[in-house]
């Protein structure tokens, strides 16, 4: 199963003077199991396809459906396919409000009506995983705890409700280098160990290289390309006319072939980036 | 969503009324609200009507948005109204079972409705045509001379300032923190009024520790800048009364000299 966008089209303040589209026609499938990423410059409806992933926003013009189900109606099966989406959003340490990390976590179970045992093991659960100790810290503020701290705090808030998918946007946006690795490997093992489909909005291609299964860019609202990384961040003009940037990896292959050394340009993680470099180092010296 | 809102009701454009300096039209304004009041016969409602339509055409912002300001004030203007065809005492039309609907009444509740629908269309063209900082930096230059008082013409304007940039940006937080508490299963829109209002309190709290933070922020940045109150501070927008604002001002006095005639000779 998966979340399908057919023709989704969304148009902000409609038949007014600030009208303006968001989305123009998207189609799209987000498969079960794969971790997409999509990328996309600032305005380019990212942010608003996102939305329409929870049915926080209701395409004007369009289906979008999870598991088969259309989450734009209102009966009980909508509701329960909506939910079975979590969202992650920018900053979600700003959506805190209880008085104790514990009663934060517990926020959405509890929305859920779940027995209050089970609520427990849930958040303990997800705290474990997003690493904050249960004990020392459910009695705690989450305002007395540091940023990045409180951003796992948030998003234990919606691990705790275990979604089916998982929407994350901008994860590491304002996270110091060792706070953003952290989260990523987070993201990954979500993905690995809970066999959970994700979601990531970025615009930081060198952590879409790292961890995505699928690459979407975006652009005015449409989908300029939708296509595996290997694919993905080798398509030169999909990727300027998105306005972003190769990621680091493959623009140094690139300009280490561009100056003479003869290196396969083909990766686009870190480690195979490395290998190679050294494949083609260590050709150059046997030719010498 | 909350998003599709908009705040202040200010109309971009570049007609004549857009181009007068914003303090000649409050101060006109001023003017013309005390107009409506002295001026009260027919003859002279006839005219004050005429002008307001002049002055919604020369604004160039369509009519049926200036009609529109009316809407809020709908049910005062009906109570109004119902109030003066029931207690006025006079010539009676019909009887309605406790009360006397009288003719007098009629003609007094109408004339009433019409003062408060002219002072509403008047003041909702000076918004309409005023942006809402050209509007502030109006009325701190319009208070400057009570601050031998000890006004404080420029920290109040500023207020106004700050109050006005941050609307939009509560709004956008406030959209932002319901779709987030949505999304862990808040139901905003079901269930009896004091579920409701506890629903509510999700949202409020990262509501104020947003903007208490931004206050902080705000604050920090002014300072860093060396921000220290009105005294000796100069304007980016200069505000000039210029040849426009001359023939406006020329154009009320005229007006205003025709009413006055009217009544003398006693039309």
């Amino acid at each position: 199963m998966s979340i399908e966008l057919k023709n989704v089209t969304y148009t902000y303040m409609p038949k007014t003077a600030f009208e303006r589209t968001a989305l123009a026609g998207v189609n799209l499938t987000l498969a079960e199991g794969k971790l997409t990423a999509i990328a996309g410059h600032t305005g380019s409806g990212k942010s608003t396809l996102v939305q329409h992933l929870n049915g926080l926003l209701h395409p004007t013009s369009g289906v979008v459906t999870v598991d088969g189900i259309d989450i734009s109606k209102k009966t009980k099966e909508a509701i329960d396919a909506r939910h079975s989406v979590g969202m992650v959003f920018q900053y979600p340490e700003h959506q805190l409000f209880e008085e104790t990390v514990e009663k934060d976590v517990a926020f959405g179970p509890k929305n859920m009506g779940l027995a209050d045992d089970e609520i427990k093991k849930r958040v303990k659960d997800a705290l474990d995983f997003v690493k904050i100790d249960y004990e020392t810290y459910k009695g705690r503020s989450p305002f007395q705890m540091s940023g990045g701290q409180m951003r796992r705090v948030a998003i234990a808030g919606v691990l705790a409700m275990k979604p089916k998918y998982l929407v994350l946007d901008e994860p590491t946006a304002g996270l110091d280098p060792r706070g953003r690795d952290d989260l990523m490997a987070r993201i990954v093992s979500l993905k690995r160990e809970k066999k959970m489909t994700i979601i990531i909005v970025s615009h930081n291609m060198d952590d879409i290289a790292r961890i995505a299964d699928e690459v979407v860019f975006m652009h005015d609202g449409n989908v300029l390309l939708d296509a595996p990384p290997k694919e993905a961040f080798f398509s030169d003009d999909a990727i300027a006319a998105a306005g972003l940037l190769p990621p680091h990896t493959v623009s140094l292959l690139k300009m280490m072939k561009d100056s003479g050394l003869d290196v396969d340009t083909d990766a686009f993680t870190v480690d195979e980036a490395v290998r190679r470099i050294a494949k083609a180092m260590k050709r150059r010296e046997k030719s010498c | 969503m909350l998003t599709d809102i908009t705040i202040g009701q200010f109309f971009p454009g570049t007609s004549l009324l857009h181009r007068m300096d914003a303090r000649v039209k409050v101060i006109l304004l001023f003017f013309l609200i005390i107009a409506i009041f002295v001026f009260d016969t027919p003859g002279d409602y006839a005219l004050m009507c005429a002008l307001t339509l002049g002055l919604g055409l020369a604004s160039h912002v369509p009519l049926g948005t200036l009609m529109k300001s009316i809407k809020p004030l709908w049910w005062i203007l009906g109570f109004t109204f119902l109030i003066h065809l029931c207690t006025v005492p006079g010539e009676t039309i019909t009887t309605v079972w406790i009360f006397t609907l009288t003719k007098e009444g009629f003609m007094r509740g109408f004339f009433l409705c019409l003062r408060l629908v002219l002072l509403i269309l008047l003041s909702s063209l000076l918004t309409f045509t005023t942006s809402p900082l050209a509007l502030t930096d109006a009325l701190e230059a319009l208070m400057r001379p009570l601050r031998v008082i000890g006004v404080p013409a420029h920290e109040l304007a500023m207020m106004m300032t700050i109050a006005l940039r941050f609307i939009p940006t509560l709004i956008e937080e406030t959209d932002k923190i319901m779709k987030a508490q949505q999304s862990r299963g808040v139901d905003f829109e079901t269930g009896s009024i004091l579920k409701r209002i506890s629903s509510m309190v999700p949202i409020l709290v990262p509501l104020f520790i947003s903007a208490f933070r931004r206050a902080d922020e705000l604050a920090m940045a002014m300072e860093a800048r060396c921000y220290r109150g009105g005294d000796g501070r100069t304007q980016m927008k200069v505000l000039r009364v210029t040849r426009v604002d001359y023939a406006g001002i020329l154009f009320i006095a005229v007006f205003f000299a025709l009413q006055a005639a009217l009544k003398i000779v006693g039309i």
